[in-house]
């Protein structure tokens, strides 16, 4: 159980890493940007590549009529990522440690992790909506309306992973350092959980 | 008659070696060697040079980047001349550049652009380029390419054996070629002997800015200083000048300025002369010139006129100036890497006069002067000689160097580059140019470390290189790869202006440094509008200020109502855009000044005096997005006593 709880110390640690590096990585491929176009997306806001990347993202996306990227205060969620995030990471260091000292039984490990799962679920849709509305509200007058092969609006959304061509760009999508982290650190914890059980059978 | 036999060597000489010349042309139009050459200049597409090239663009008063082994030209970089395509000269923060002790002057004759060094190495900060006819040494910047500043040089005419550094970039220094009354007084030019001076100014460079101030004029006899080069290694501290017209002729020239068997290259000490001054030493003189500075954050010149210059004696610095006898017209002065040979390209001469620093040094020590000119001493010619090149040619102009102990020099009258070597002084190879050539490039050719890669001639006629353009003609350029024995021409490209002379530099050297657009955040300029929230117009009295933004694809306003007949309009208008290569222009119909193109994070200002009542529109010039043709605007001009008020908007009208 020693071992079980110090994976579930490290695992629920490594969430911190998400106030140091990104979650996630949205690129703009195209001949004109030989050097790349960009961001980044911290759990308390959006960075560019360069310090001008999201401005010149606005400017390019101004033709087709999309909203501007949101500041940190257009958005609540990157009010509540952060407490959401920190929150679970201290609750699992926490865990980790009662286990640590048998004051709790390995089923807590896999209990942080359903609630982690199920609240990472819940970022991802909220994501998703955030990119359908961000790819498809777009102003009415727009100064150029794309339709698609049925007539209907084309969507300019990103793909939440993997890459899609948008008109004269491609756009890539994946998890950036803390997004990785993120994963490592919730498949530790059910390493923990593992060996919790391998642990409590002897 | 003297002057006919000589014609008719001239002719027998070029006979001669025009044999040599055809069976070169021959060899080189085979196939495969062809194909070879090809493949040595070929930059395939998306890839990039391995060198710059800055070429002085001579009567166009610019410098151009060139790219090598390719040839093809990058930019062309205002520095003594108007350049509408920019607005330089024209916009209001731009004309200050080009103001001097004779007021505004919008052109210039660029000639011998010389890199900055740091431990006699090329570094690639900067870029001095001298202007000839009023004198003045420009500094570009080589992280924007522009020029950010321009000096005027004072008793100095015909500023022609400059600007080359010192190793470390301590001075760059502009000689006279034609020397004056100084300072400048009503007198007969018969009055020439004796009273004419020719005027040696170094120039001090600041390390961090860059920034010029003249330390020192030294106000040598009145001969003609033709070029310049500084020693390095055991000859730093010292910078030598040939000089022609000792026959000090003020009339036909051509003639009476060649009749002296040798003339001088003059051995100048400045570490000498600096000593002096630090003891106090010259004098200042009143005078009157332009310091011209270039900020960019405010992306605003200054002009500035400075009343006075310390002036040298060389008689009262006893060890400054030294006079090495040189035959007959020397043009060209270079020194090679080593420091230890100047060469001496006597124009008329058959022979290449090459002196040594160490024996030039042992003479002095021992005092051994054969005269003096002026108070300043002379010393032997069999003394100071290393040795000749022996019939190298016919007028020798310009030597560089390689990186394997040879020198190149070119013949302009024989129309070829030779090879010789350092120390044996034979020759190893010769190329014809085509045709005439003046200066050769080698990259860090005026250096310790030259880049014996590639070598370019620059010539002066051009004839049937190309296809024919009427009778005006661009310089022809030909590049050779010197990387073995025998030089071989892989490449003719034609060039801008007149190339005087060009600095060749590696890329990577430069390229890292450049900048991709000047941020916003930093913009200082007075008038600039730094969002669209910032512009506005405002009148004062018939001075009206309009503080218009660009982004993609608008102005910021773009309609304006309420300006008059008679009002002087000034539109100050900054660049929104954070991107590389975005750049806007603005032109408005009838105005009578250049367009403005504003790099992203700039902001220029262009004066528009209406005079006739309407409603004008404007527009971008440079096509900068797909909505480029959208980016319009228009200006209502009322009558000088219309009560109709100011009024700017943008986007208002579309519902």
């Amino acid at each position: 159980m020693k071992s079980a709880s110090v994976i579930m110390i490290i695992g629920s640690a490594l969430l911190f890493s998400l106030f140091i590096y990104p979650l996630w990585t949205i690129e703009l491929e195209a001949p004109q940007y030989p050097d790349g176009l960009g961001m980044y997306i911290h759990l308390d806001g959006l960075q560019g590549f360069t310090e001008y990347d999201l401005q010149n993202i606005d400017g390019l996306n101004h033709y087709i009529g999309m909203q501007k990227l949101p500041s940190p205060a257009d958005m609540w969620e990157f009010r509540t990522f952060p407490l959401v995030v920190g929150g679970m990471a201290a609750l699992g260091v926490i865990i980790g440690f009662l286990g640590l000292f048998s004051k709790v039984s390995h089923k807590w490990f896999l209990g942080w992790l359903l609630v982690m799962t199920i609240l990472g679920i819940l970022g991802m849709y909220d994501f998703n909506a955030w990119l359908v509305d961000y790819g498809t509200n777009l102003d009415p007058k727009a100064i150029i309306k794309v339709v698609d092969a049925d007539g209907n609006p084309f969507s300019y959304k990103p793909p939440l992973l993997g890459s899609r061509d948008i008109l004269n760009f491609t756009a890539v999508s994946y998890p950036a350092l803390g997004g990785i982290l993120l994963t490592i650190g919730m498949l530790l914890t059910f390493i923990a959980y593992l060996i919790g059980i391998k642990t409590s059978k002897k | 008659m003297k002057i006919l036999n000589l014609g008719i060597g001239l002719l027998a000489t070029a006979a001669m070696m025009s044999c040599g010349d055809k069976a070169n042309k021959e060899s080189s139009a085979g196939g495969a060697l062809r194909s070879s050459a090809a493949e040595k200049v070929y930059v395939a597409p998306g890839e990039q040079d391995e060198y710059y090239a800055f070429i002085s663009g001579g009567y166009t008063g610019n410098l151009t980047v060139y790219g090598l082994p390719s040839g093809r030209m990058f930019k062309e970089i205002p520095v003594f001349s108007q350049f509408p395509t920019s607005g330089y000269g024209y916009s209001e923060e731009t004309k200050p550049m080009l103001n001097t002790s004779h007021g505004f002057i919008p052109w210039g004759d660029s000639h011998h652009p010389d890199i900055s060094q740091t431990e006699g190495v090329t570094d690639g900060r900067w870029v001095f380029i001298n202007e000839n006819n009023t004198p003045r040494i420009a500094r570009i910047d080589l992280e924007t390419f522009e020029t950010v500043e321009i000096i005027e040089v004072p008793n100095s005419a015909g500023n022609h054996s400059s600007s080359f550094v010192t190793e470390n970039t301590e001075y760059v220094v502009a000689g006279t070629r034609f020397s004056v009354p100084v300072p400048q007084e009503d007198i007969s030019i018969k009055e020439y002997k004796g009273k004419f001076k020719g005027a040696l100014s170094f120039i001090e460079v600041d390390k961090e800015t860059g920034h010029m101030d003249i330390k020192f004029q030294l106000l040598m006899p009145g001969f003609n200083y033709d070029l310049s080069h500084p020693g390095r290694g055991d000859s730093h501290g010292w910078f030598f000048f040939t000089t022609y017209n000792t026959e000090e002729a003020s009339t036909l020239l051509e003639v009476n300025a060649s009749q002296n068997d040798k003339d001088f290259i003059a051995a100048v000490n400045w570490k000498k002369i600096e000593e002096y001054i630090n003891n106090g030493g010259g004098k200042m003189m009143p005078s009157n010139y332009a310091h011209n500075v270039y900020d960019h954050n405010s992306h605003t010149a200054t002009s500035t006129m400075k009343k006075e210059v310390r002036v040298i004696d060389p008689t009262e610095v006893p060890g400054a100036v030294y006079l090495l006898p040189t035959p007959k017209s020397p043009h060209g002065c270079d020194v090679s890497p080593d420091g230890k040979y100047i060469v001496g390209n006597g124009k008329l001469s058959a022979n290449l006069t090459v002196h040594s620093f160490e024996k030039m040094q042992e003479a002095i020590k021992n005092e051994k002067f054969e005269g003096e000119a002026y108070g300043i001493p002379i010393l032997s010619f069999e003394d100071v000689l290393a040795g000749q090149v022996e019939q190298a040619g016919l007028g020798p102009l310009h030597t560089e160097f390689d990186d394997k102990g040879n020198a190149y020099t070119t013949f302009f009258i024989s129309s070829e580059v030779v090879k010789w070597k350092l120390g044996t002084w034979e020759v190893i190879d010769r190329k014809p140019t085509y045709y005439s050539v003046g200066h050769l490039t080698i990259a860090g050719g005026n250096s310790r470390e030259p880049d014996g890669k590639y070598m370019f001639a620059m010539n002066k006629i051009t004839k049937d290189r190309y296809l024919p353009t009427g009778p005006e003609l661009e310089h022809s350029a030909q590049l050779y790869d010197i990387s073995g024995e025998k030089m071989e021409l892989i490449l003719d490209f034609p060039t801008h202006g007149e190339p005087h002379y060009a600095a060749a530099i590696k890329a990577d050297k430069v390229a890292p440094n450049s900048k991709k657009f000047y941020k916003l955040s930093e913009n200082t300029h007075p008038f600039a509008a730094k969002s669209e929230a910032e512009t506005k117009v405002v009148r004062e009295g018939n001075v009206v200020h309009v503080y218009m933004t660009t982004i993609r694809s608008h102005f910021s306003p773009d309609n304006i109502e309420g300006i008059k007949v008679g009002d002087k309009v000034y539109f100050h208008i900054t660049n929104l855009e954070q991107d590389f290569d975005v750049p806007h222009g603005f032109a408005i119909i009838g105005q009578n000044n250049s367009e403005l193109l504003i790099m992203p994070g700039q902001t220029k200002t262009s004066v528009w005096e209406p005079k006739q009542v309407g409603v004008w529109p404007f527009y971008c010039t440079d096509f900068c997005s797909a909505l480029h043709q959208e980016m319009q605007g228009y200006i209502r001009v009322s009558p000088k006593d219309s009560d109709i008020e100011l009024e700017w908007s943008l986007g208002e009208d579309v519902e």
